[in-house]
């Protein structure tokens, strides 16, 4: 299965684990990858089980795209990765994996990739009319607004977010290990392993 | 101008309705009594799990996996523990092995418990929901004998488990799943040859065996459908490749071959649960770095570094290797998988939780167009949806 995967030109770079194969792919390609995966006899990815995406604000590609497939009939599981700028859209897979369908709205709800041609990308988890994309690295972990019942106007109002603390995020993380040792004489300090 | 008249009708199903199983709000347009589109709007339960899992360390998300799907707390720290251990690169030692699988069953036997009678009550049957939750309730007592806690146990951690099992504990177990099967018995009595539930299910919400495929759908659902896939037995992890036992497949793929196949799942883990008591050795229960498992609390009294060592876990927790990983295991529902990423600090970069039923509530428009207004009742109850997992 890995030659077969190797020789497909559109396949970027491939890692193997135990159960688990790793590709990356361009963004362009996607719909003819997973096509390729599911249709061919060689793999035949045909479960889509997740859509998910991970956020790294300092790269230029800020967002890695992952799908993640399995072949019952192999007994593998695949994870496929493409990567995308901030304001780039994606081609939706609906047509090859009709899961994608909600996996690619959770997506587009929590962090504001669209998909083009999806037949009804709305929100899926957050409130009706919710603003900003909760799962993005710059988004706050307490949010913009809360939520009351007030008793005067006999509804729920939203309101910004008041903390009658504050946000209390503790760097515990030891500053000793991975230090460079730029003082002289510090070298003697390290114990000789061998 | 041509007058143009609709005869169907919008009602809300839920979200605050008892056949919904929780905050389901279903938009269901009605010809009639029958469905025309039935449009789940999900979300009510959104706490921002996998976000408040990146601002917790490793040890600290334990707890948020038990208050996913709240029916079957330790199959999905199971599935965060094994993502975890896969990124350190560790093995737990045997010992753990065994007691995972034995609360990986005992946990799903309580979940099958919790969903047959819940079913059977959304289709009429009230008596078999009192039975279980009495049954449920000694099962329980086995959570709370090893771990504290009877639902949010926190008990399967990275490394192994959190403490061994009392002394005792392995032949009360051994008794109380000698007197389970009679239990069974006595409720496929009331159920399986039912009038009313064979009514109410049998051909209701067929899903095939190419559907299930393609919608993503895993667990009981799938095999229901004829598929015979299982992680347990394809993907074996811990000590699912010691154990023999046997995978129950549907023909149908309706209503009543869910309620079948999770009835014969039940018998399967307590077999399960049997060989495992009678394979396990004492032994360590978690690996012993103290880098990763905090050190026992006497040594603590007498040793500074033991002290250091519970000190840093506790606090800053332990750094994990850079990488990423999919590991997914057999919770009762269907296949619970967790997508982690780390960056090489002591906290997990991204979390992303694979829910069983988010696939399953997916396919429910498909399953209940066509159908009876009260079918969707049947059907909601027969895909075993909690939305603790499906709204994360």
């Amino acid at each position: 299965m890995l030659d077969k995967l190797k020789k497909n030109k559109d396949i970027l770079k491939i890692k193997e684990g135990d159960n688990l194969l790793e590709l990356e792919c361009d963004k362009n390609n996607i719909l003819s990858v997973l096509k390729k995966l599911k249709e061919n006899d060689d793999f035949i990815f045909d479960q889509l089980l997740d859509i998910t995406a991970v956020d790294n604000p300092s790269r230029e590609c800020r967002f890695d795209l992952v799908y993640i497939i399995q072949s019952l009939k192999k007994n593998k599981k695949l994870i496929l990765k493409t990567f995308l700028k901030e304001n780039d859209t994606i081609e939706t897979i609906i047509s090859v994996h009709k899961a994608a369908d909600w996996y690619e709205r959770e997506c587009y709800d929590l962090f504001g990739i669209e998909f083009k041609n999806h037949p009804d990308l709305r929100r899926i988890m957050t409130d009706y009319n919710f603003e900003g994309h909760p799962l993005r690295k710059d988004f706050p972990l307490t949010g913009h607004t809360e939520v009351r019942y007030d008793d005067l106007e006999k509804k729920v109002i939203y309101e910004p977010v008041k903390l009658s603390q504050e946000f209390r995020d503790f760097d515990s993380e030891s500053p000793w290990e991975g230090m460079n040792n730029n003082l002289i004489g510090d070298e003697k300090s390290e114990i000789k392993k061998d | 101008m041509k007058e143009v008249e609709l005869n169907t009708t919008t009602i809300n199903f839920g979200p605050q309705h008892p056949a919904a199983h929780g905050v389901l709000r279903l938009v269901v347009e009605l010809e009639g009594e029958v469905v025309k589109r039935a449009e789940p709007h999900i979300g009510l339960l959104h706490r921002g799990t996998e976000k408040l899992i990146e601002y917790k360390t490793y040890l600290q998300a334990v707890p948020y996996f038990d208050r996913l799907d709240y029916v079957s707390p330790m199959c999905q720290e199971h599935a965060f523990a094994l993502a975890t251990e896969n990124l350190l690169n560790i093995e737990v030692p045997m010992r753990a092995k065994f007691i995972r699988v034995i609360f990986a069953e005992v946990t799903r036997i309580l979940n099958h418990l919790l969903n047959i009678p819940a079913y059977a009550a959304d289709i009429g049957a009230v008596t078999p929901f009192l039975w279980c939750f009495e049954e449920r309730e000694k099962l329980l007592e086995f959570h709370e004998a090893v771990s504290g806690a009877r639902f949010h146990a926190a008990y399967f951690r990275p490394g192994g488990v959190h403490q061994d099992m009392p002394e005792g504990m392995e032949e009360k177990l051994f008794h109380h799943f000698k007197t389970l099967p009679k239990f069974i018995d006595d409720l496929e009595e009331l159920l399986t040859n039912n009038r009313i539930l064979r009514q109410r299910s049998v051909d209701i919400g067929i899903i095939s065996k190419k559907e299930a495929i393609e919608w993503g759908c895993s667990g009981p659902v799938l095999r229901s459908s004829g598929v015979a896939w299982d992680l347990r037995r394809s993907q074996p992890y811990d000590a699912y490749d010691q154990v023999e036992f046997d995978i129950p497949v549907g023909k149908k793929g309706d209503c009543f071959d869910r309620y079948l196949v999770r009835i014969e799942e039940i018998r399967q883990s307590i077999t399960i649960i049997n060989q495992c008591l009678n394979k396990i050795k004492p032994g360590a229960i978690s690996v012993e770095d103290n880098k990763i498992t905090p050190p026992k609390r006497n040594q603590m009294k007498k040793s500074m570094e033991a002290l250091i060592h519970h000190f840093k876990l506790f606090t800053e927790g332990y750094r994990v290797p850079e990488g990423q990983t999919y590991t997914a295991v057999e919770a009762p529902k269907g296949e619970f998988g967790v997508f982690l990423v780390s960056d090489g600090s002591s906290k997990p970069y991204r979390c992303k939780i694979r829910a069983p039923g988010f696939a399953h509530l997916q396919i429910l428009d498909n399953l209940s167009k066509g159908h009876l207004m009260a079918d969707i009742a049947a059907i909601l109850g027969s895909l075993d949806i909690v939305f603790g997992e499906i709204d994360r």
